[in-house]
């Protein structure tokens, strides 16, 4: 019943923020009509990194308990994680051909998020050169963790040794949010929605990948009466 | 510290039976370093762009090389009996250490190669000499680190620099970065940042590594 509820809140919202982005909003001087982009562009990179916290802390969980239940949660937050770090750059690539004039030109945030998709792929690469289930999961909770201390490199140091041309972070160093009333109110509703919409994709995920690892236990214990 | 150091002399020992590794990592050098200076020709590249391409056959050679002091272990059969002399952190300071001379060698070749051949002027030698030092560290940790993880897993070798690229990639943005700084005649404070942030990593990495082995290495 309740989830029925947060499907229909979760409807109505992301249709509200769709038109609220292309109707209402105001625009901000200079980028004209391509503010817009802000409103799907941030939240869909906001939850990539959430992903990718996710799957070094599920990671850590399964190198902790060895539960493979845990592995398999590290492996469908970065199965996600692909896939919204793949929108974002694709926003953000169509973004600075209008702004910048090229598709790609090694900004330090097109850099950042790039080596994100670099560590997916090698990750996912790392998972199907292993047969055996616990030594995969194993290796790639390391490898998980490993990168993930890698990270911050990007996001701190990278940045602050080459010059960047993307527009301030929505936090930015100074604390201040340069957006005026409408563009707020739909850039927070579009980022509120859209973590919601990521977190009901992850918990179907989730519950999917449970019961097919008890259905597995289950034939397992049905063969083993058998014999 | 004591078993650190056996395990180190056991590898220089065992790698001057077969010079495998050293071989391997300074053909890899000299092939990558003629291919560039061939397909440069007479052109005369310019100071950014040479740095850069140090760093990538710095970056590729060592792929070449660093993945074998785990590979070994696993191919002679060795590593179940490692595990009983000796503990995961030992191990891995010793072979690290290992990787961290193979480096320090790769470079002593490499360096005057690439200055001589490519006509490579450095306004600032100790700033470059420096950079490379501290920076071997973070490429030395992260290689171990991942060379370990390649070793137990199925497909030997192929994967290493697919996995170790984006684990040591800060090293190289970083360096490539203030290599550029030596080339033109700056104190060393002007690169005051990246030889903190090459630093940071390299003491980041190998803690990470330290904690992290443990789990690779027992099964």
């Amino acid at each position: 019943m309740l989830s029925k509820l947060w499907k229909a809140i979760l409807f109505v919202g992301i249709a509200l923020v769709f038109t609220g982005a292309f109707l209402w909003s105001s625009l901000k001087e200079g980028l004209g009509d391509f503010t817009r982009v802000l409103y799907f562009h941030v939240p869909v990179a906001w939850i990539t990194v959430v992903f990718f916290f996710m799957a070094a802390y599920y990671s850590y969980r399964y190198l902790r308990t060895k539960d493979i239940l845990f592995d398999a949660y590290a492996k469908i937050s970065n199965e996600l994680g692909i896939l919204f770090a793949i929108m974002a750059t694709i926003t953000g690539s169509i973004w600075a051909k209008v702004i910048w004039h090229s598709f790609w030109n090694w900004d330090p945030r097109e850099t950042s998020i790039f080596i994100l998709l670099l560590i997916y792929g090698a990750y996912f690469s790392l998972r199907s050169a292993i047969e055996q289930e616990d030594r995969r999961a194993r290796l790639a909770a390391v490898y998980s963790l490993l990168a993930f201390v890698t990270v911050p490199f990007f996001i701190f140091i990278v940045p602050r040794i080459y010059f960047s041309l993307h527009p301030d972070p929505v936090i930015n160093p100074q604390g201040k949010i340069n957006l005026d009333v409408k563009q707020r109110i739909i850039f927070f509703s579009s980022l509120f929605f859209q973590t919601i919409l990521f977190l009901w994709i992850f918990i179907v995920r989730k519950t999917q990948v449970k019961l097919q690892m008890y259905l597995r236990e289950y034939k397992e214990t049905k063969l083993l009466e058998e014999k | 510290m004591k078993q650190t150091w056996l395990i180190f002399v056991k590898d220089i020992q065992q790698e001057f039976k077969t010079r495998y590794a050293i071989n391997a990592i300074l053909l890899f050098a000299v092939v990558t370093l003629s291919a560039v200076s061939f397909a440069i020709g007479t052109f005369t590249a310019g100071n950014q762009v040479l740095s850069a391409l140090f760093w990538v056959i710095l970056f590729f050679s060592s792929m070449s090389g660093l993945s074998h002091i785990f590979i070994r272990e696993e191919e002679s059969q060795t590593a179940d009996t490692l595990k009983l002399v000796a503990s995961p952190m030992h191990i891995y300071l010793g072979k690290f250490l290992f990787n961290l001379i193979l480096l320090f060698a790769l470079e002593i070749i490499l360096v005057p190669l690439f200055i001589a051949v490519m006509n490579f002027k450095l306004g600032n030698f100790p700033l470059f000499l420096l950079t490379l030092f501290i920076g071997s560290f973070g490429m030395a940790g992260g290689g171990t680190m991942v060379a370990a993880i390649i070793s137990k897993a199925s497909s030997k070798g192929a994967l290493f620099t697919v996995l170790a690229f984006p684990i040591i990639l800060p090293v190289m943005i970083t360096g490539i970065s203030a290599t550029k700084k030596a080339t033109e005649t700056t104190p060393i404070a002007s690169a005051q940042n990246e030889l903190q942030a090459l630093f940071a990593f390299g003491v980041i990495i190998i803690t990470a590594s330290i904690l992290l082995f443990d789990y690779v290495w027992n099964e």
